[in-house]
Parts: structure tokens; sequence; C-alpha cells
């Protein structure tokens, strides 16, 4: 594995002095005696280009992490900073815009939509950013061959693999150049070995793109590609 | 558009469906805007053919009013004198059958509506072929729809039980009629003769009767004087043809059927929607997730609506007009286009009220739920 750098950011200026940053993060969900702590005290810094892997059993908290990082919930207390950004500070549209042009996120199974071609998955987020050029275009090229989907550009999910899928996924969050890449269970679908494939490719990207990228999964078997790994037990982060 | 289109061409099979069901929709509307305006054009083109804007009726006649309405000469003469009246003219209006005594369809049966007015008002009609009226002698004027019946200019018809003659002398080119029958032009002596029933020398008191009093109004003029006056109520043109036979039922049987199709379509498209939009749900999470904004997966939704809504009805459209032109001269049935941009338009504007409900759903669905764990 290289050592995770800085310098592989294509866009250094939007990440700012840090990737992400988690500032004594609390979340309670529920109220009265149904409340329930799923994160406790949380503090967790990604520079850019690092790869961070977060552990635990489920209902540990991880998904909830990955909420409160990727601006999806508001945490109960403390901070969370993406590029310098305070994100704990926006309104609900700015934090809209915020995951728009900040985050990526892969989710549990990619996440496709079921009548979008590969390529057209890609467009999506600059689309809904008023941003789908020629530029844009070239770029879903680049990623799709850099994920090796280049023979899959015009298939749709149902005629995808379950790693074709996660691929596509991956490329699509990558196609805003984010300053965060957040990645839920990204082998819970794949055999071993292509979940081995999977990270490789996650953390390939990682440091290609400069993204600060958390990933959190419940197989303790593909963290040695991460950069740093970190466990989850009952909202607590160690 | 972006997703709307992709989606549209995707779940093609389920969208033709529910646009199938407009476009059928659709083709009921144009078929029944078509008999509305054919059942209309039966019932009171003769009415409103006439050159008026308001006829004044006996006030103790309250529905019905031209059968049930007699006016007298001072009545028309006290309307002409009074102020804001632009013209008064006695109107009458019979229903009479008759037989075609001398001409080429000898013994065919034939109903009237018999229009009596004066040979020199302008109610009296500009005949395309043959020649006007004239006081007296029985002459009468047909419309096209008693013409496309056999009846030639020159031909002698004889009311049945009074034994009038009445000599065709001219012919009008519109098809107007009055209560489903052709309208016949008489002066006002025929008139009386049929109305009456009475061959021969009038009393000298049905000389001076007729049905209602032909009306010009200056625009807001105040007639409540005369109207007291006279004893008789001044309709505006359009009330008149509440008081033609069967006018008000036919138009609001037509109207309540057109109003229940447009609720039916209304709810079968957002019923549709709301369903699509529950099944679209975990997409729409994703899409807040990855930043869209509510407006935007709104307006890509509604767009989506409006296209499948034009399509289906252009498509329902273009089908009820070629079965339509084929209806007319089997029914009463006649082609409006504002009726029928109306109803297309109704169909397309309560159609997007009914999905725009639906899809109001979007608003509340929560993006944390494209995450994994909360699923």
């Amino acid at each position: 594995m290289t050592t995770p750098s800085t310098d592989h950011r294509t866009a250094p200026d939007a990440a700012g002095p840090d990737g992400l940053r988690l500032r004594d993060v609390c979340l309670t969900l529920g109220d009265g005696d149904t409340a329930v702590t799923a994160l406790d005290h949380v503090d967790l810094t990604v520079a850019p280009g690092e790869f961070v892997a977060v552990v635990g059993p489920s209902g540990s908290g991880k998904s909830s992490l990955l909420a409160v990082a990727g601006g999806l919930q508001r945490p109960t207390s403390g901070t969370v900073h993406i590029a310098g950004t305070e994100l704990t500070a926006l309104s609900d549209k700015e934090r809209t815009a915020a995951r728009r042009r900040h985050i990526g996120f892969v989710f549990q199974q990619s996440n496709l939509l079921a009548s979008l071609t590969v390529r057209e998955q890609l467009l999506l987020p600059l689309h809904i950013d008023g941003r789908l050029d020629a530029a844009a275009r070239a770029r879903a090229d680049e990623l799709i061959e850099a994920v090796g989907l280049a023979h899959r550009t015009g298939s749709r999910p149902h005629q995808l693999s379950g790693g074709e899928r996660q691929r596509a996924g991956l490329a699509r969050a990558l196609m805003t150049s984010p300053a965060v890449l957040l990645v839920d269970e990204p082998t819970s679908a794949l055999d071993r070995v292509r979940s081995a494939e999977a990270v490789r490719l996650i953390a390939e990207q990682t440091h290609r793109h400069g993204t600060a990228t958390v990933m959190v999964t419940h197989d303790t078997a593909i963290m040695d590609a991460a950069d740093r790994v970190h466990e989850m037990v009952d909202g607590r982060l160690s | 558009m972006f997703l709307a289109l992709r989606d549209l061409r995707f779940a093609r099979g389920r969208f033709a469906l529910m646009g199938a069901v407009v476009a059928l929709i659709a083709v009921l509307g144009v078929l029944l805007s078509g008999l509305a305006s054919g059942l209309a054009d039966a019932g009171i083109s003769g009415l409103r053919a006439l050159p008026v804007t308001h006829m004044a009726f006996d006030e103790k006649a309250t529905s019905e009013q031209f059968s049930r309405s007699t006016v007298e000469q001072e009545d028309w003469e006290a309307w002409a004198g009074a102020p804001g009246v632009e013209r008064a003219e006695p109107f009458g209006n019979t229903l009479v059958n008759a037989q075609v005594t001398q001409g080429e369809e000898k013994g065919e049966q034939v109903n009237l509506a018999v229009f009596g007015m004066a040979p020199d008002s302008p109610l009296a009609p500009s005949p395309a072929e043959g020649k006007g009226l004239k006081d007296g002698g029985g002459g009468i004027v047909i419309s096209q729809e008693i013409a496309d019946l056999g009846v030639r200019v020159g031909d002698v018809l004889t009311a049945d039980k009074s034994e009038v003659r009445l000599t065709v002398t001219g012919l009008v080119d519109d098809t107007v009629s009055y209560g489903h029958i052709g309208v016949a032009y008489a002066d006002l002596d025929t008139w009386r003769h049929l109305h009456y029933g009475l061959p021969g020398e009038l009393p000298e008191a049905a000389q001076r009767q007729a049905t209602a009093v032909a009306l010009t109004l200056e625009d807001g003029a105040d007639v409540t004087a005369v109207e007291k006056a006279t004893g008789t109520r001044a309709d505006d043109k359009e009330t008149t043809y509440g008081a033609s036979p069967g006018y008000t039922a036919e138009s609001s049987t037509m109207a309540l059927i057109k109003g229940f199709l447009y609720a039916i379509s209304a709810l079968v498209v957002g019923a549709f929607f709301t369903v699509w939009t529950v099944q679209r749900k975990p997409e729409i999470a994703l899409l807040k997730a990855l930043g869209a904004p509510t407006r935007y997966i709104l307006r890509d939704a509604l767009a989506q609506v409006v296209a499948v809504l034009v399509v289906a009805t252009a498509a329902g459209t273009a089908v009820g007009l070629a079965l339509g032109s084929a209806m007319i001269g089997k029914a009463p049935f006649s082609l409006s286009p504002p009726a029928i941009a109306t109803s297309a338009g109704l169909l397309i504007g309560l159609g997007t009220v009914g999905a725009a409900v639906a899809v109001r759903r979007i608003t509340a669905v929560d993006p944390l739920t494209a995450l994994g764990a909360t699923r």
C-alpha cells in the first residue's frame, strides 16, 4: 500500500486544510425511555487521500457515523467539518448542496437507479448540480474506464453483477470530485474474492483522487486495504 | 427530465397502461363533446340564429315558454316604445306535423318547427334558393334539415288536422332546428293559422297574438318598467335556450357525464402516480442523499406527469376526432374545436392536479433511508 498523501488531490483547494473532521460528536436517537445513544463523543479526523475503515457489529453506530459525516443527519452535539466548512452549522438547503458538491456516497449494494445506464448513473449527480457539460462526460468515461466498466457503459443495473454495480456506485460517487468519500458496507453482496477487489479499488481511487475516505463494514477480512482501522462498539470509536 | 424520460422508457409498459386509460377517456371526451354540441345544435340552433339579444315571454309561463307563452300586440308595441329597446317584434313558435301533398316525396310525413315573424323584420330568413317570406298566402321558407327529407322549393305541404296548405317558397343554407325538428319560417298570419289549427279567416283576437316579443336591447338597458306594464319578462338569449323542449335536461345530462369523466380521470391518474411514487421511494431517498433538492425531484416528476397526460390526451383526441367524423350525419353530432380543446385541456389540467397531490409525497421522503442500516 502506498503512503497516503495529500499530493494526489485533483482539486486541492476544495479540500482545504483537512478532509473530514468530527469533533466530540454525539447522536441520540428517539427520546425518553426509548432513547438510544448511537454516537458517543466521537472524534475522527481523516486527511485527504486517507482511507479509514470503521468496523463493528451491526447496531454499533457505524451507519449513524456515516449519516452524520455525510450530512444526512444532524448530530445532537459536536461539530462536523468537511473541506474546511462546518457542516453542522449549515441550513438544510446548504447541507443538501454540500452533499451534492463535496460528499460522495457509495451505498450498500451500490443503490443505482433502475432506469439509467452506467454512464447515465455517473452523469446524474452533475445534472442535479446543473454542471452536465463536455468535461463531465469526459470525466464519466474516464472513471468508467478506471473502475473497469468500459464494456458496460450502456448497461442498466439489472444487467450488472453485484461487483459491477458496486464499481459503478464508486465511480458515481467520484464524479463530483468530492472531498469526502463515504462507503457503506461495500462487500455485503459480494463473495470473498470480489470483496477484496472492491476494497482494493476503493483504496486505489482514494489515493488517486485524494478523497478523505471512510468505509464502514462488519467484514474484518477486508480491513487490510485501509490506511487506518477504527473499531466501533456501542457508539464509541477507538 | 433527465430521469423522467428514462423512467418512462424503462417502465413503458406501466405508463402505457395508464396512458391508455387517459387516452380512452379523451376519446370519450371528444365523443361526448361532439354529442353535446350536436344535441345543442339540434335543440336550439334555430334560436341561436335569430338576430336578437332577448325574448320577452308572458310572465305567467315559467317553463317551456315557447309552447306556453302568449303575448299581445299591445305588448310588442309597448316594448318597441320603451327606453333601451332598439327593436321589438312579434315572434311565433309552434310545432306542426305536415304531409307533402305535392312534390317528389308525396305522402312523406314532415315535422316542422314553425317560426312566425313579419316578412320585413330582421328575423326573417334570407333564402339561398327561392324567395323570402311575404304576408299571407301560406308561403314558408324551410331550413336544410327539412330539405334533407326530400322537400323542395315549390312543394306543397298540408298541415295535419287544420288542413292549412303551405307552399315552400324558399330554402336557407343552414341546418337550423329547434327541439330536434327542422325550422320552417312563416309569416305571422300563416304561423297563426298553424298555431291555432284554423284554416280560413282567423278570429279577431288570434290576429293580435304571438308567442314572444323578440327584442334587441341596448347593453345594460333597464326594462323593469315595461316588463311590469306588459306582464312579460325578458330573458337573455342563452336563457331562452332553456325554454326549448328537452334542452336543459340534455345539456345537464351531458355536463354531468363529462364532470364524472374528468373526476374519474383525475382519480385514476392520481392513484397511478401515488403507487408509482411509493414504489420509487428508495430511489427518491437516494436522489436526496446524492444532494438533489426536493424541487429538482418534484420538477422531474411533474414533467413526467404532464408528458404522459399530453401524449395520451393527444392520441385519444385524435382517435376521438376520427371516430367523431364518421358519426357526423348519423347522430346529433358536431365537432366544435373550442369544446374539444376545453375537454382536452381539462383532462390534462385535472390529471395534473390529481398527480400533483400524489407526487407531493416526494417532499416527505427522508434521504437517511438511503443508508443500509435503516432500510
